[in-house]
């Protein structure tokens, strides 16, 4: 069963990425962990891009733009002085949420192009606002002195700890997200982006619909902002550019759009192939550029698709 | 007489200088078949889409049960039983064929912001959705991806869809559009057998299956109505004959 299959390539890609620290610490590479750290928030957020691109035909071009708004959540909450997780991580949470809800509901009167025109608009806007505001660095970002406090319990200053914190965030969203596809909701999302107006003649007034789950992925990708800010311990209009929007793209289609298995798989080869061809020549993008360009023209499914079968 | 559940009252509808809809006003009862037939272009697809909400009227009334839907859009009129088959098939293409009923099964039950319930094994979906699609004869394909079914197949899919949502009223553009004779002698026999529980309106071009099945024929021409009544006086009727026959004189900002 090729079911199966992807069933166990996920499975055995994050028990993998669960070993990490202590393949790191036993070959003594522990730039290892700081990568994957980055790689495993990053898949957060390529994980909630493709509820909304794969799964929902909605292609959004302005998604980093969550990453900018957890991520300045935390450093703003810090730069005040405010370093609790129960404040940070609420506020960034429930900013993203509002964020994609507010913008969502204008993005979302529109289809195909203007979609993408106007979410990159939208990512843009506060990227100029974040480029603008002085008394958080605007330009040179903002440093954020210290990490993320949880009452004492967790210390996210230990690297080992907070990579098992980013790491179960991502089965967390993993696990949502494979939930809500599989849900009746889930359902509606996926037949609205095959045909929308079917949908609508069957009775599912779809605006709402896509809209929710909008919000959903928008407050996710604000989970990894946050994650983001505090693997960093700095924030910076860099961001929220839209070349981040571009980059999480790439992983999910590069992984496979329309699965769990794609976007993580996509955000370790992305990120790992950049990493690998950065230390051959600093022309790396020039390799990149035509590797992706090939698996786009033959492996039209993406990574996911070298382990065959129907999508799960 | 029975129930009207569909009213439609001086319906008009333009396009630019193009009057695609002239003035027509039918009704349509529970356990009737009207048969709306006229030549391509004469507006028949369009009065549909009226009917259905996807295109808005430039004037008229669209009443259901008797209560004016004009301005509903076309998700709220579902709900309110009116169900749609498309004339250029539309489906949810890469659905298998039992996954396009089970979203209309789905669609059926009320609002689907659920996201915590497994839709994939849930028989109280799946069951209903084996029945409609056994019901048109496609058991066997349920497991094919909707577009990779044969033309005829997809054209009884649609219709299994629509059923599927729990209508009252039936809109269905050509539903026998390019399908086999044994195909569409199917679905002939499948609307009488069903006719009793919905008000339908048909659309198609084959006349054997119209006078097969209608109760009523309401003939649009140039958009509209050249002549409504049982099948007995439209058959009979010259000035059909010499409409069918492409001896009409366009009417004035009528089509061609
Ligand atoms: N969206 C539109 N914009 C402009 N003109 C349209 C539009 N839709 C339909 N028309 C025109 O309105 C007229 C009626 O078209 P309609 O599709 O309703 O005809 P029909 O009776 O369904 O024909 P057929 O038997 O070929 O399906 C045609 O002249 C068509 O060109
Ligand atoms: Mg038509």
């Amino acid at each position: 069963m090729t079911l199966n299959r992807r069933l166990i390539a996920t499975a055995l890609l994050l028990v993998g990425l669960g070993l990490i620290p202590i393949i790191a610490k036993s070959i003594g590479y522990l730039f290892l962990l700081t990568l994957f750290t980055r790689i495993v928030i990053l898949a957060i957020a390529a994980v909630s891009l493709d509820l909304i691109l794969g799964f929902g035909g909605m292609i959004s071009f302005g998604h980093a733009v969550f990453l900018g708004i957890g991520g300045y959540a935390v450093g703003i909450a810090a730069h005040h002085g405010y370093y609790s997780a129960l404040v940070q991580w609420p506020i960034g949470l429930a900013a993203s949420a509002l964020f994609g809800l507010i913008t969502g509901a204008l993005c979302l009167r529109t289809r195909g192009v203007y979609f993408i025109m106007i979410t990159l608009a939208f990512s843009q806007l506060v990227y100029f606002l974040s480029v603008g505001i002085d008394s958080y660095g605007s330009d040179d970002g903002l440093t954020i002195y210290k990490r993320s406090t949880m009452g004492g319990l967790i210390d996210l200053g230990n690297k080992t700890t907070f990579y098992y914190v980013c790491y179960a965030s991502l089965l967390l969203c993993l696990f949502l997200a494979w939930r809500i596809v599989r849900s009746p909701f889930g359902r509606v999302i996926q037949a609205a982006r095959s045909n929308e107006n079917r949908l609508q003649v069957l009775g599912i007034a779809t605006d709402r619909y896509r809209l929710v789950a909008y919000v959903i992925a928008s407050t996710m990708c604000g989970l990894a902002g946050i994650l983001l800010a505090n693997h960093t311990d700095f924030i910076s209009p860099a961001l929220i550019h839209w070349t981040r929007s571009g980059d999480l793209m790439i992983m999910v289609v590069l992984g496979g759009m329309g699965t769990l298995f794609g976007p993580v798989a996509g955000t370790i080869a992305l990120l790992v192939l950049e990493e690998v061809l950065s230390t051959i020549t600093e022309h790396w993008m020039i390799v990149l550029g035509p590797l992706l360009l090939l698996m786009a023209l033959f492996k039209r499914g993406g990574l996911s698709a070298l382990l065959g079968g129907r999508k799960a | 007489m029975r129930e009207a559940l569909v009213e439609v009252v001086d319906l008009v509808k333009t396009f630019g200088g193009l009057v695609a809809t002239d003035e027509v006003s039918l009704t349509l009862h529970q356990g009737e078949i009207h048969a709306v037939i006229g030549p391509n272009g004469a507006g028949k697809t369009t009065l549909i889409s009226q009917l259905s909400g996807r295109l808005k009227p430039s004037g008229g009334k669209i009443l259901i049960s008797g209560r004016d839907v004009t301005h509903l859009p076309v998700a709220a009129r579902s709900r309110m039983g009116l169900a749609r088959s498309f004339q250029i098939t539309s489906l949810f293409f890469d659905f298998t064929a039992l996954d396009n009923v089970a979203i209309a099964v789905q669609a059926s039950r009320g609002h689907s912001f659920r996201f915590w319930q497994d839709v994939t094994t849930d028989e109280a979906i799946y069951g209903p959705a084996r029945q409609f699609l056994s019901r048109l004869g496609l058991e066997a394909r349920a497991q094919v991806p909707a577009g990779d079914l044969s033309y005829g197949e997809q054209r009884q899919l649609e219709l299994a869809m629509a059923l599927a949502t729990k209508p009252r009223v039936l809109l269905l553009d050509e539903p026998m559009a390019g399908m086999g004779h044994d195909e569409s002698a199917k679905i002939i026999a499948l609307l009488r057998e069903i006719k009793n529980d919905y008000a339908i309106l048909l659309v198609e071009h084959d006349m054997k299956a119209v006078f097969a099945l209608a109760d009523r024929i309401t003939v649009l021409v140039n958009g509209a109505v050249l002549a409504s009544g049982p099948p007995e006086s439209i058959r009979g009727n010259p000035e059909v004959r010499r409409a069918y026959l492409g001896e009409t004189t366009p009417k004035e900002g009528g089509v061609r």
